[in-house]
């Protein structure tokens, strides 16, 4: 082997278990959801239980269960089980050698550590359903996610394609306020709003959250945008001069061609709606039944928030499908996070 | 001059043909963005304009708004502002949020990027999408996961502090001091996209620049600040931008750790929530709307001062 090859072996494996060490703290709170999650309520109220979700463990002894611990003896520590308890001394059976019957073993059994087994339940997930009615809220945020992505890529599409390829006056100034629109932070639209679909008997409805979707975002536009400047314009020419008209043009040109953005778009609005909590909370307010997961877990923390088992398994639950969807397309989710920071 | 006009003909023929459809695409191009012009003017110019409308008003939203249903009060709703108790401290803690938040929002992703693009790892790709899985997680959930691992007695971050030797670790969301840097524990959650359009402008960088540096006999700290740090000027302050955004905004996790009134002892109270709270839950919008201005205006100088900075200090390659 090279000096030079073992010079960058060290440093592979340097920087590499660096990074190891980074992840394990960074992702060290999903840890400690998913161990929580799966801990039995029982445990949770023990003093020096393990992190881990774990039962205590026993030796069945002549038809009866009996807990083990691990026992200091002349020959190491040995697991034994407990027949019966007394202060300073206890009778034990050894799981090993039951045949030899119940032994008396000196020692307090209090100082004694107890075995452990992993041992996950699930006894918090079908908690956490129930008392959530999570089908509902999965349901209510499927509908809403459904529907307002369909608004909001038809629109996006439409507005990005004349953003990207119309020559028309104006179109600089309009651009700059479509990013400008980033910036408008939502307290100071959302009263008039509020008013607003309050006279049109919107309020207590699902219609505030869906229409605005139809009318186009900022950062969809821009994303779509960017994306259909990339595609060279021959394609659409010459579809045109077949006579297409640009909306067909669109249509069977354009949009084949991005379906990696439209697909970034897709994923974002999705993890949006799954996300937004203010819009819900301001306009489905008593309305239970409407609400969508955000809201519906939201008001779940307030008054369960104390249950750490029982939070954490709603909290695995919650982030269970964004998480997977993410890991299915992350390609086209990250090139899309990409295309918006990047190409100013 | 025969010659000339059999020329010009065909030329004064085509040049109408050419303005119509030049009429033609002007005409496409403004039907294609219609869907954001008119969604501009419905849902962000006229309702901007009536919340500086009801600034001036004294509409409370339990009633249906209408002529005789408020009264204009002139700059009460402003005088108020210098009165009310809540109004400075939530900016406090808004700002507390955002001086914490916003310089751990510029290093950590940056320094995330540095790592997923050094040549040295190995698994790239694994560390580029386990560092931005948080990003995708909820913001509810990320709260809870937080709420618990933050515990005072079972969280695992105490838990590891006292394994440490620190015998008082922080009692972080019961804590009036340490809630809000425990926001911001929350808030590094979700570095993922800023991560991610760093490591893109980390490797735009032109490696010729490295090269030429090397031949200089530059040592990595001084090409890193000498080169890369300029050359990825743009991202970081796109970056920024949104971090200052984003803080002005933020309450949602907030009002999910300490309810309505931000607990512990209103040290939750972020600037959003109290707008909220006057809006939404004691209807009082004409005074809530002064709250919601005081957002926008403190949102929008804020962004332009950092723009202002930027033209000095941003390296914008090929720009004008």
């Amino acid at each position: 082997m090279s000096k030079r090859f073992l010079r960058h072996l060290t440093s592979t494996t340097g920087v590499t278990f660096l990074g190891l060490a980074v992840m394990l703290i960074f992702l060290m709170p999903l840890g400690y959801m998913l161990a929580t999650a799966f801990k039995s309520e029982s445990q949770a109220t023990v003093q020096n239980a393990p992190l881990w979700p774990a039962a205590a463990a026993t030796f069945n002894f002549q038809g009866k269960d009996y807990p083990l611990y691990n026992v200091p003896t002349d020959q190491g520590t040995k697991q034994l089980a407990l027949v019966s308890p007394y202060r300073e001394d206890s009778d034990m059976v050894d799981p090993a050698n039951p045949s030899a019957g119940v032994f008396n073993v000196k020692g307090r059994w209090r100082v004694w550590e107890p075995v452990y087994t992993f041992s996950p339940t699930l006894e918090n997930f079908s908690k956490a359903w129930e008392q959530v009615s999570f089908g509902l809220l999965f349901r209510n945020t499927f509908l809403i996610a459904i529907i307002s992505t369909i608004g909001d890529l038809i629109s996006c599409i439409l507005v990005a394609y004349g953003f990207a390829r119309f020559r028309i006056p104006g179109k600089n100034i309009l651009f700059l306020i479509v990013m400008a629109t980033i910036l408008l932070p939502p307290q100071a639209t959302i009263i008039p709003l509020f008013i607003l679909f309050n006279k049109l008997g919107w309020v207590g409805t699902w219609l505030p959250l869906l229409v605005p979707a139809f009318f186009a975002n900022a950062y969809d536009v821009f994303l779509l945008r960017q994306y259909l400047m990339t595609i060279p314009r021959e394609m659409d020419e010459a579809a045109m001069i077949d006579g297409a008209s640009p909306l067909r043009t669109l249509i069977s040109v354009i949009v084949p061609q991005a379906i990696p953005a439209i697909t970034a778009v897709t994923l974002f609005h999705f993890f949006f709606v799954w996300n937004d909590y203010f819009g819900p909370l301001v306009y489905l307010v008593g309305k239970e039944n409407l609400w969508p997961i955000s809201v519906g877990i939201g008001a779940f923390v307030t008054t369960y928030g104390t249950h750490p088992g029982l939070s954490a398994a709603t909290a695995a639950l919650t982030l269970v499908l964004p998480a997977l969807m993410f890991f299915f397309a992350q390609r086209q989710f990250m090139q899309g996070v990409v295309i918006t920071g990047v190409e100013k | 001059m025969p010659n000339a006009t059999t020329v010009s003909t065909p030329m004064l023929r085509t040049k109408p043909k050419i303005s119509a459809l030049r009429r033609r695409e002007v005409i496409w191009g403004y039907a294609f963005l219609s869907p954001w012009v008119v969604g501009f003017f419905l849902f962000s110019l006229l309702p901007i304009a009536m919340t500086i409308f009801l600034t001036f008003t004294d509409y409370k939203g339990t009633t249906e708004f209408a002529p005789g249903n408020f009264n204009l009060v002139g700059l009460d709703n402003y005088a108020r502002l210098l009165t009310d108790q809540y109004a400075l401290p939530s900016m406090g803690v808004t700002l507390k949020f955002a001086l914490i938040g916003i310089p751990l929002g510029l290093i950590i992703p940056l320094l995330f990027a540095l790592l997923v693009n050094s040549k040295h790892l190995f698994g790239a790709n694994f560390f580029r999408t386990f560092f931005f899985l948080p990003t995708v997680i909820p913001v509810v959930a990320g709260t809870i996961i937080f709420g618990g691992v933050l515990n005072t007695q079972t969280g695992w971050i105490n838990l590891a502090l006292k394994a440490l030797g620190l015998d008082d670790p922080p009692r972080w969301f019961s804590d009036p001091f340490w809630a809000v840097p425990a926001l911001n524990l929350l808030g590094i959650w979700a570095v993922g996209n800023a991560m991610l359009i760093l490591l893109a402008s980390l490797q735009g960088v032109p490696t010729e620049l490295y090269e030429a540096a090397t031949v200089d006999g530059a040592n990595p700290l001084s090409k890193f600040w000498n080169i890369t740090i300029p050359m990825i000027s743009p991202v970081i302050f796109y970056n920024l931008t949104l971090g200052l955004i984003g803080s002005f905004q933020y309450f949602v996790p907030a009002m999910l750790i300490g309810g309505r009134n931000g607990d512990p002892q209103g040290s939750l109270l972020f600037f959003p929530l109290h707008f909220y709270r006057q809006a939404f839950v004691f209807s009082d919008m004409g005074y809530a709307s002064v709250l919601a201005l005081v957002i926008f205006v403190v949102t929008l100088s804020a962004t332009g001062v950092m723009f202002f900075f930027a033209q000095r200090m941003v390296y914008y390659a090929g720009g004008d």
